[in-house]
């Protein structure tokens, strides 16, 4: 029973083995259960509040300041103070609210992300869930969170929430299917909608060397999308804070607001972890065919690391549109949807079934 | 097996989703105060109704929505077997693609592409 960095299938494994040998299955089933939502809460919050702190130094560095710096060593407990004290706000219900709505729309989007984490694969045997239609499984759940924010927007009762929720539901719904086109001409190459199956095809080249022109494309366009389905960015016009104050959110508070904050930028890990699950070649480390010794190299460094390293590079992506570009209008955001990104999707997953068909690529 | 993990993650999520809720309804201090409660919309009283007609351009592109997103679906099984059905799916998925096109050409036509 050994810890080993490289295949957590065994370390699983063997823990399923040893609760079940003390416990009964309905008791096993618990326990283990409550393992796997901690854990996942517990990285939701870190890495939540890790993402907000990372956004606010490199938002700092494009502008030449220096960020948060106060509490903590490089102000490194900035965002965990702001967390404590959002925790400890009152929840405040304004009047005219339609109040089942207005409480049920936090939920939806928290949940939403929370489902869609269950089927990333940080590293070998570190799956919650690992389906047959793994890629669909996700494009569905995410795409529930713009019911939560649809909701949100409207029981508000702010004019400021109605706008910034009809823009946002314009703007999710339509880059939606961009997301999922750019994902389908992956899975051409793929050959299975399974996240797992995806990444072991990768162990020899990620698919974004081994499709050529359009797999390329298909990354540059997800990463738009991605970009514009999280509502950041150039695309943050549902929020934007100098016409709508906070958009959809604008009349929640304490926990509630914690919870739409932390949701973005989950999404923004769930937008990175899919790229780097689908494009990237997920936890597999970087291979170049002929070169051994190289590749010796690499494969000693640890899944996980590999997982977390190429994420972080994204989300730097991701983070380096925001403070580049500047505010879109509505009418350009779907205009560069309908009349650009959707026609290029659909020729290009045409050209890459002709790649596979011809098998062009690797 | 795999949809009752499901059911699974999902009740787990909500549990501690509504715990945090929970404790946030019970533990923080709280106060009554007349303004406060007001919709906020930058210290000025609201005027008018807020549920109201809104833009009908959101309601076009939730109408298109729906048609593509119907197309995607068919799309994912497709995709996940090209590589079996080989010369055939691609033809017919070129036939596909065009009736769609066409669709789409159609509405980029009729304006309604076009955000006003």
């Amino acid at each position: 029973m050994g810890f080993n960095i490289y295949d957590f299938t065994g370390m699983t494994h063997n823990m399923h083995v040893s609760f079940m040998e003390h416990m009964s299955p309905l008791m096993t089933t618990i326990v283990e259960w409550t393992i796997i939502g901690v854990c996942y809460l517990l990285f939701i919050a870190l890495f939540g509040l890790f993402l907000v702190y990372a956004e606010r130094k490199v938002c700092a560095m494009f502008q030449q300041r220096m960020g948060p710096m106060r509490v903590g060593y490089w102000g490194l407990l900035q965002t965990i103070a702001d967390f404590i004290k959002l925790l400890m706000k009152e929840l405040i219900t304004p009047k005219g609210v339609d109040k089942f709505l207005y409480n049920l729309a936090p939920f939806i989007i928290m949940i939403a992300t929370f489902m869609a984490m269950a089927v990333l694969p940080f590293a070998k045997g570190l799956q919650t869930l690992d389906f047959d239609i793994g890629v669909f499984y996700v494009t569905a759940v995410s795409s529930i969170g713009v019911i939560g924010i649809l909701i949100a927007g409207w029981s508000s009762n702010n004019k400021y929430s109605l706008i910034g929720a009809m823009r946002s539901g314009a703007q999710i719904l339509s880059y939606e299917l961009s997301v999922s086109l750019s994902l389908v001409t992956m899975i051409i190459l793929a050959g299975s909608m399974q996240l797992s199956v995806i990444v072991e095809g990768q162990r020899d080249a990620w698919f974004i060397f081994k499709g050529h022109v359009p797999a390329l494309i298909a990354f540059v366009i997800f990463l738009i999308a991605g970009t514009a389905e999280t509502n950041r960015g150039p695309f943050d016009l549902a929020e934007a804070e100098s016409e709508l104050t906070a958009g959809f959110h604008t009349e929640y508070s304490g926990i509630k607001f914690a919870f739409f904050f932390l949701a973005e930028y989950i999404n923004m890990f769930i937008v990175a972890a899919m790229a780097v699950t689908v494009f990237l070649g997920g936890w597999m480390p970087l291979h170049f065919g002929s070169l051994e010794s190289f590749n010796h190299v690499m494969d000693f460094i640890p899944p996980l690391v590999w997982f977390f390293l190429k994420v972080g590079g994204v989300i730097f992506l991701i983070m380096w549109f925001k403070w580049t570009f500047p505010r879109l209008r509505v009418d350009q955001i779907l205009t560069l949807e309908w009349k650009y990104l959707l026609p290029i999707n659909l020729v290009n997953i045409l050209l890459m079934s002709l790649v596979v068909l011809t098998k062009f690529h690797l | 097996m795999e949809s009752s993990a499901l059911i699974l993650f999902f009740i787990t999520a909500v549990t501690l989703v509504g715990l945090a809720l929970v404790f946030s309804s019970y533990v923080p201090p709280s106060s009554y105060n007349e303004a406060k409660f007001e919709p906020y919309e930058c210290g000025i009283e609201t005027i008018g109704e807020t549920w109201n007609q809104y833009t009908v351009g959101y309601y076009l592109f939730a109408i298109l929505f729906l048609v593509f997103d119907v197309e995607t679906v068919f799309v994912f099984p497709w995709a996940t077997v090209m590589k079996e059905v080989g010369m055939v799916g691609f033809v017919e998925i070129l036939i596909f693609f065009a009736i769609l096109g066409l669709g789409l050409f159609y509405g980029w036509k009729k304006h309604a592409l076009k955000w006003e």
